[in-house]
């Protein structure tokens, strides 16, 4: 085998959310808890993956390191660079567009001083580029900050979420 | 599986096939050409480049040939309006993002995506807007990259997965960003990853050390066999005005398939190095002179003459087991003419105790392609995936399909399929094998054969012997291979009776992995001290190697031989060498050892420059003709040992080709022996007890077998080739 990056522990936590995936899939089909490994993983990393967390999921779930590697750069829920330790997504499919999604990133690029898909210097916020629809429409616009949902945003409302982030 | 013929109709013409087949499989059968990017019939089905779509009736839409089984009553039509259409639109998508720099790519004229963009493409691009830019990755010394060329037909993915068995590259992002590479900067290393060049069917993936340096319509082709391993692996050699530019593939289903190793690819690298031997040389006063071919033949003639000119006795030829059938031959046909029977080749052997017992030809035990229906496979002793990566892959497809491999061996060696392994220690080897031994007949509930019954009854069985024993017990078609590390062991002899004792006990066969490229030509050309011609008996045994060695000569010829890398008693041999009166040499590289020791060094061609005859593990005689032309004034090997058996006044030595050379020594075997390995010796053993075993000795790198390997910088360059190096640094201090 030929040298690999240093390959790090997976905390107890995290191995026993693996194992808890790896239970619903037929023995030695382990590797289907690949995306639920990656997640638990990310989550315990502050929201972003490094090359040496990816190997060892690699290792643990007995896949090669390449299959993770193609696995977390397909995603977008995924980061495979450093990001702010909260995640900010901005809806701005057709009707969060329509309702002012625009102005509400172009609020928060201004309160923040990054664009979309930056992070602050501080390592506080990052600001993702949302891809697709979250399927919140009837709520539009709206924002996904750190997994929860808030939805009918003004500028102000925005502020308010912002400011009660540590 | 379901063998149920069914009938379809394809372009009109009725065709039979078997139900399930893939489409393109029997238009390919048919010889209907159906384009094609992605797919490969050594690899699985991705049907992800949509070259092959074709129309097929009642379906709704154009479907792809490669993942399309046939079904009773379809009618197919290859070349149809909206088959053609089809083609030509994904021929428009694929060439978007395609720079068409075939005027700067390697690939260029021998390219699938120019061949294709010419019957399918439009004449002019209709695309305006910007081109995808993919960064090039660096994946080592021998696979340069252009990957914003590539068409993300994934050959080289699923190389990886399905024929390596170590998945190195992968498609990372997504959509418009999906990019090949190994996503952390990392070399491809796996032996046989050569081949993903041949693979890629455009220029993303090319032959890093060849780049740029010819162009494919510029260069003739030469079909070769290689001579680094017993394989004979089949290659292409394209020669540019003389000289061997790059080697392929050339396909050979009952061989390589459509595989090459790395070593094979990369190999000819080492022939145009600084150091060949490029006109004859002898030593006067210390003082090496350039001479021409009259004065040295002239030499070498007195110089050998000089060493039998008592009795025969006083001379020793030894030769690499990469030597031509020709070249063998000739020096059997030498030795006999001047009387001496110290004649070999087994140069990395060591244990001639029980060679009585060798076979007349030690082969493989199977075809090649037979190892795929083997049941079981014990390999003893053996770092097959460096002795011989093509056998490798057997291997690995015959564990894939089911069949049980176990190793015994020093060292768990990296095999990429589950298998069973008792561990050896060099020093220890016979304890661990007599284990398996007794395992087998324990369960077998048989004794052991009587002449080992001793060692077998002292030998411990543990679980790891016993889950050896089970990769033979209760099958048809099994093989216990005897690999280089039992056959290079000082113990060979003990390793070898309990090996056919093994065999004998599960009713399968004994193989031998041949040393090298002609070791079983060697041994059918009667190269050897006490045997002639076709095996039979010599009238006294001369001395074998270590025989040679130990009992100093007055003259010796080597023959392909770099004293100090290609023997197993390499100390011993640059005593006897330095004591001797006078060393010929035929060699195609200068080396240190040799201007030590030699007295004249004849220049004699690569494998590239001589034509010639190599008989591989299995048995077959493949012949080839000299691919490039020699360097400098060196000569094909067997034509200066036939001007030498002249000027030595040898009778018969008149041959105007190899292959007249070749055809006398059949005519001399007559009826060739048949492949027999079994053992029928009654060496005894008792004591199992450990030797001494200098592991270097015993497991040789993948990459320095033989000189011309041992020059190749890309392949030095690669981590299997450098981990060589880090393995010779402790030796190098202990001999200093």
């Amino acid at each position: 085998m030929s040298a690999r990056a240093f390959t790090p522990e997976l905390s107890a936590q995290v191995c026993a959310e693996i194992d808890r995936w790896v239970g619903k899939f037929p023995a030695g089909r382990q590797r289907s808890a690949v995306l639920a490994a990656l997640h638990a993983v990310q989550h315990e990393n502050g929201g972003y993956l490094t090359p040496e967390l990816m190997n060892a999921v690699a290792d643990y779930l007995e896949m090669p390191p390449i299959q993770v590697y193609e696995i977390a750069t397909f995603y977008s829920m995924f980061e495979t660079k450093p990001v702010g330790r909260h995640s900010i997504s901005v809806c701005t499919n057709i009707s969060c567009m329509l309702r002012g999604a625009d102005d509400i990133v172009a609020h928060i690029e201004n309160r923040l001083g990054i664009r979309t898909g930056e992070s602050t210097p501080d390592g506080r916020f990052y600001l993702k580029q949302e891809e697709e629809c979250l399927a919140a429409c009837c709520g539009a616009p709206m924002m996904m900050v750190d997994h929860r949902y808030y939805e009918n945003l003004t500028p102000a409302a925005v502020d308010e979420v912002l400011d009660g982030l540590d | 599986m379901d063998e149920k013929t069914v009938s379809i109709e394809v372009d009109g013409k009725p065709v039979e096939a078997r139900a399930g087949q893939m489409l393109i499989d029997v238009t390919d059968r048919i010889g209907i050409y159906v384009p094609r990017f992605c797919y490969h019939g050594k690899l699985s089905v991705a049907a992800n480049c949509r070259m092959c779509l074709v129309d097929v009736e009642r379906a709704p839409k154009p479907l792809p040939a490669c993942a399309t089984p046939v079904t009773d009553g379809m009618k197919v039509s290859t070349r149809s309006a909206r088959a053609i259409s089809a083609q030509k639109a994904t021929m428009e998508f694929l060439l978007i993002n395609h720079p068409l720099d075939c005027p700067i790519c390697d690939q260029g004229g021998e390219c699938e995506l120019q061949d294709l963009a010419l019957g399918f493409g439009r004449g002019v691009s209709r695309y305006t807007e910007k081109k995808r830019v993919v960064a090039d990755k660096n994946l080592g010394p021998l696979v340069s990259t252009d990957m914003t060329r590539c068409i993300h037909c994934t050959r080289c993915v699923r190389f990886g997965q399905e024929i390596t068995g170590i998945q190195e590259l992968g498609a990372v992002g997504r959509s418009e960003h999906m990019e090949i590479g190994t996503y952390i900067e990392q070399s491809v290393d796996h032996e046989l990853s050569g081949n993903i060049i041949d693979l890629c069917p455009v220029g993303a993936l090319n032959n890093k050390p060849y780049r740029f340096s010819a162009r494919a319509w510029e260069m003739a082709v030469r079909p070769m066999i290689s001579p680094h391993d017993c394989a004979g692996s089949n290659l292409y050699g394209h020669v540019l005005r003389g000289t061997l530019k790059r080697v392929v593939p050339r396909e050979n289903e009952a061989i390589n398939e459509t595989w090459i190793a790395d070593r094979d690819r990369y190999s000819c690298h080492g022939i145009y190095t600084e150091d060949r031997l490029n006109v004859p040389m002898i030593k006067r006063d210390r003082e090496w002179l350039e001479v021409t071919w009259q004065e040295a033949l002239a030499s070498a003639a007195e110089a050998i003459a000089g060493a039998v000119a008592d009795e025969g006795d006083g001379l020793g030829i030894l030769a690499s087991p990469g030597s031509t059938l020709a070249e063998l031959y000739l020096l059997q046909r030498m030795a006999a003419g001047l009387g001496t029977a110290h004649l070999d080749h087994r140069l990395r052997r060591t244990d001639f105790r029980d060679q009585q017992a060798d076979p007349v030809w030690p082969w493989l035990g199977s075809s090649i392609a037979g190892l795929e229906q083997l049941e079981g496979i014990l390999l003893v002793g053996s770092n097959l995936r460096t002795e011989v990566p093509i056998l490798a892959h057997r291997v690995r497809k015959a564990a894939l399909a089911g069949a049980d491999v176990g190793f015994v061996n020093p060292c768990d060696y990296e095999y990429l399929f589950d298998s069973a392994f008792v561990e050896a220690p060099f020093a220890d080897f016979t304890r661990s094998l007599a284990g398996v031994l007794a395992a087998a007949a324990e369960d077998l509930d048989k004794p052991a054969p009587e002449h080992v019954a001793e060692a077998v009854s002292g030998a411990v069985v543990e679980a790891e012997h016993r889950a050896a024993a089970r990769v033979l017990l209760g099958k048809e078609r099994t093989l216990v291979l005897l690999g280089h590390i039992a056959q290079r062991h000082p113990r060979f002899a003990d390793i070898r009776v309990l090996a056919a004792a093994l065999a004998e006990l599960v009713g399968g066969q004994l193989g031998y992995l041949p040393e090298s490229a002609n070791s079983v030509g060697a041994a059918l050309a009667g190269c050897l001290p006490h045997r002639g011609i076709g095996g039979t008996a010599a009238q006294a045994a001369g001395y074998d190697v270590h025989g040679m060695l130990s009992s100093p000569r007055r003259g010796y010829i080597l023959f392909g031989i770099e004293p100090d890398r290609d023997m197993a008693e390499s100390e011993l041999a640059e005593a006897a060498l330095m004591s001797a009166d006078a060393v010929v040499g035929f060699t195609a590289y200068v080396n240190d050892a040799l201007l030590e020791c030699a007295d004249v060094l004849l220049p004699i061609g690569t494998f590239a420059e001589t034509a010639g005859t190599y008989v591989n593990a299995e048995g077959a005689w493949q012949s080839f003709d000299a691919a490039a032309d020699p360097v400098g004034d060196a000569r094909p090997g067997w034509r200066v040992l036939r001007v030498l058996g002249n000027a030595l006044g040898l009778a018969d030595f008149d041959y105007r080709s190899a292959a007249d050379v070749r055809d006398a020594l059949r005519r001399e075997l007559g009826e060739a022996p048949p492949p027999d390995n079994s053992y029928r010796g009654s060496l005894s053993i008792a004591a199992l007890e450990p030797v001494d075993v200098d592991p270097a000795v015993l497991d040789v790198p993948i990459y320095a077998v033989d000189a011309v390997v041992r020059r190749s910088e890309p392949l030095q360059e690669t981590v299997l080739g450098r981990a060589r190096d880090e393995s010779e640094e402790p030796l190098a201090a202990s001999a200093s």
